[in-house]
């Protein structure tokens, strides 16, 4: 007798667990030839607003973790992603790689985690100066995370544009609200759960499926959002964007017409961008004249 | 009008509570949809309900005023606002904080009875009470002794009430049941009848100190009590809900309950109160979000 396949479920992920959107809408997602290839979560404005309200009460954690158990943390994560390489890439076939495109978009998903991983504990002290002022203070910048980011992942690629931008966001401390690929959605879902089962916190990575022309407003209008990135060349949806996010001042990065298979899309300055730079002024002593050492 | 005889029942003879049927009456109050102006007036009214509360070891004559000044001006960003009903302070605060909201129409309220605990005698009970009402309390919250009630000791929990009650003079008395120290419905019914009928105004789930705090099914029995009291005897007494109530639409939950067991004629501050701090920033932020269309951040709203 031949045997039924049991199909997955894709659903979205918010707050360490997978919900259904709360809309009960869905849409198909479909290889190059037309067919169906799974039922998704059409997510809507509350998704995202119940995403946002967790991505804000796991950043009282994310954020004050120590650095090096971050980067711990991030390569858990490649780790998780190295040992269901045949599933992402069966995945990635399915949604119209060639076989040599899907394992290098794998392993470079992979490798760029722990490019990211390594970063961890190491970009303070690149964005960090020591101020010479002309006062008895010692003077230093460095950076904290901004908080709560929303991200529109790259559209065009499945898995390598959203890891390129989860990466560098929560390196640097943040957590965020993810919204994968409209046409390629299968990766997102199954990234989460790889996240889910690597020490991430819940709520740190929060990933959605839906329509960005939908959801884009909201991601940008959210007075509890303090970051924005978005990857793609509309030009609409990026001056809405703008106009949106000056209600609360939100940091807006474009990051358009990017090649995320190449070298040069991975860089601590992805991370620096959702870093805001604290500069502190502390009073010293000035002892019988001595001058300050800075 | 000559005054109704009350005559007051054996509170040995318990009211059996159906646990079951209460839960799941409760949780039938959840599922109503109130949506666009129904929820914004029941925000409103949820806002002008709430005993804004600061009970801590480390609360500050600046702590109140501060507080105050928030109770009558919630948010300046959203003109028109009700106020909250009433502060809820410490004895050693009643003063401060009835200067700080001289002129606005918000009342005072004390907890008294040395409270949350209740562990003191009654002298000391009494001498609390009318300090604070000296100072100008305009309602005291006090706590029944829960290690006499759960004794069986029933006349001492009734007499106790009913001496704080004289001591109020002119002062509202809220009567703090702690159901989370009575643990079953039976006992949290015998409570509010023994409160009742000793003389209080309102009777009240809980100090905040205790968990559980207020529950839906807890406040649902408290209601029912009320209810038949009233039936019996005429005569109308309120409800505090306190502790634990944070979310709005929690807080609309509590007013359809209200709205669907005691009818309309409780539907306003002097008959139903919120006992919460934090309550008042969810609901402001809810009433911004329906006012400007987009989601608010705690960010641009006063710390509690």
């Amino acid at each position: 007798m031949s045997r039924l396949e049991v199909l997955k479920t894709y659903k979205i992920y918010i707050g360490g667990k997978f919900p259904r959107t709360e809309s009960g809408r869905y849409f198909e997602a479909k290889n190059t030839k037309g067919e169906v290839l799974a039922n998704m979560c059409l997510s809507s404005r509350k998704d995202f607003r119940d995403a946002v309200a967790t991505a804000r009460t796991a950043f009282a954690d994310w954020g004050s973790r120590a650095a090096f158990n971050r980067g711990q943390i991030l390569y858990r994560i490649a780790e998780m992603l190295e040992g269901r390489k045949a599933q992402f890439i069966d995945e990635l076939l399915k949604q119209g790689s060639s076989k040599v495109s899907a394992e290098k978009e794998v392993e470079l998903s992979i490798d760029r985690l722990i490019y990211y991983a390594g970063w961890c504990d190491k970009f303070q002290q690149v964005f960090s100066t020591v101020n010479p002022v002309a006062s008895s203070h010692f003077n230093f910048s460095a950076p904290e995370p901004m908080g709560v980011v929303s991200i529109i992942a790259p559209q065009s690629t499945s898995l390598i544009g959203l890891v390129s931008v989860i990466a560098p966001a929560i390196a640097g401390g943040n957590t965020c609200v993810l919204l994968g690929s409209y046409l390629k959605p299968l990766c997102a879902v199954t990234f989460a759960e790889v996240l889910n089962s690597s020490d991430v916190p819940g709520g740190v990575v929060n990933i959605l499926t839906g329509n960005p022309a939908e959801l884009a407003v909201y991601f940008a209008d959210h007075m509890d959002v303090n970051a924005m990135v978005y990857c793609e060349n509309n030009k609409a949806v990026q001056q809405l964007i703008k106009d949106k996010s000056a209600l609360n001042m939100k940091r807006v990065f474009i990051y358009a017409d990017k090649n995320w298979a190449k070298d040069e899309e991975q860089s601590p300055y992805f991370i620096q961008n959702l870093q805001e730079i604290k500069t502190t002024w502390h009073p010293i002593e000035n002892i019988g004249g001595a001058k300050a050492g800075y | 009008m000559a005054e109704k005889i009350i005559s007051i029942p054996s509170f040995i003879e318990p009211v059996r509570i159906d646990q079951v049927g209460i839960e799941e009456r409760a949780a039938r109050f959840t599922k109503r949809s109130i949506k666009n102006e129904t929820k914004l007036n029941g925000l409103l009214l949820a806002l002008n309900m709430i005993d804004l509360t600061t009970l801590e070891g480390k609360d500050t004559e600046g702590k109140v005023k501060q507080m105050c000044y928030k109770a009558a001006h919630l948010h300046d960003a959203y003109p028109g606002l009700p106020t909250v009903a009433a502060v809820c302070v410490y004895p050693s605060m009643v003063a401060t904080a009835k200067k700080a909201v001289e002129g606005t129409g918000i009342k005072v309220a004390s907890v008294s009875t040395a409270f949350p605990s209740g562990q003191a005698p009654r002298n000391i009970k009494i001498s609390d009470t009318k300090f604070a009402v000296a100072q100008g309390a305009d309602e005291i919250d006090m706590v029944i002794s829960r290690g006499k009630f759960l004794e069986g000791e029933y006349n001492f929990v009734f007499d106790e009430i009913a001496a704080i009650k004289e001591a109020c003079g002119n002062a509202r008395l809220k009567v703090i049941l702690e159901t989370g120290e009575l643990v079953t419905y039976d006992k949290v019914r015998r409570a509010s009848d023994i409160a009742m009928y000793a003389g209080a105004d309102f009777i009240k789930t809980s100090t905040g100190k205790i968990n559980p705090a207020a529950t839906m099914p807890v406040t649902l029995v408290m209601l029912n009590a009320i209810k038949d009291f009233y039936y019996k005897t005429g005569k109308m007494i309120g409800m505090k809900p306190a502790g634990g109530i944070s979310k709005s639409k929690l807080a609309l939950h509590y007013l359809v309950m209200l709205n669907e067991t005691l009818g309309e004629d409780w539907m306003n501050n002097h008959w139903f109160r919120f006992g919460a701090s934090s309550l008042a920033n969810d609901v402001l932020m809810q009433l911004m979000k329906a006012k400007t269309g987009v989601y608010q951040s705690k960010d641009y709203f006063s710390v509690d």
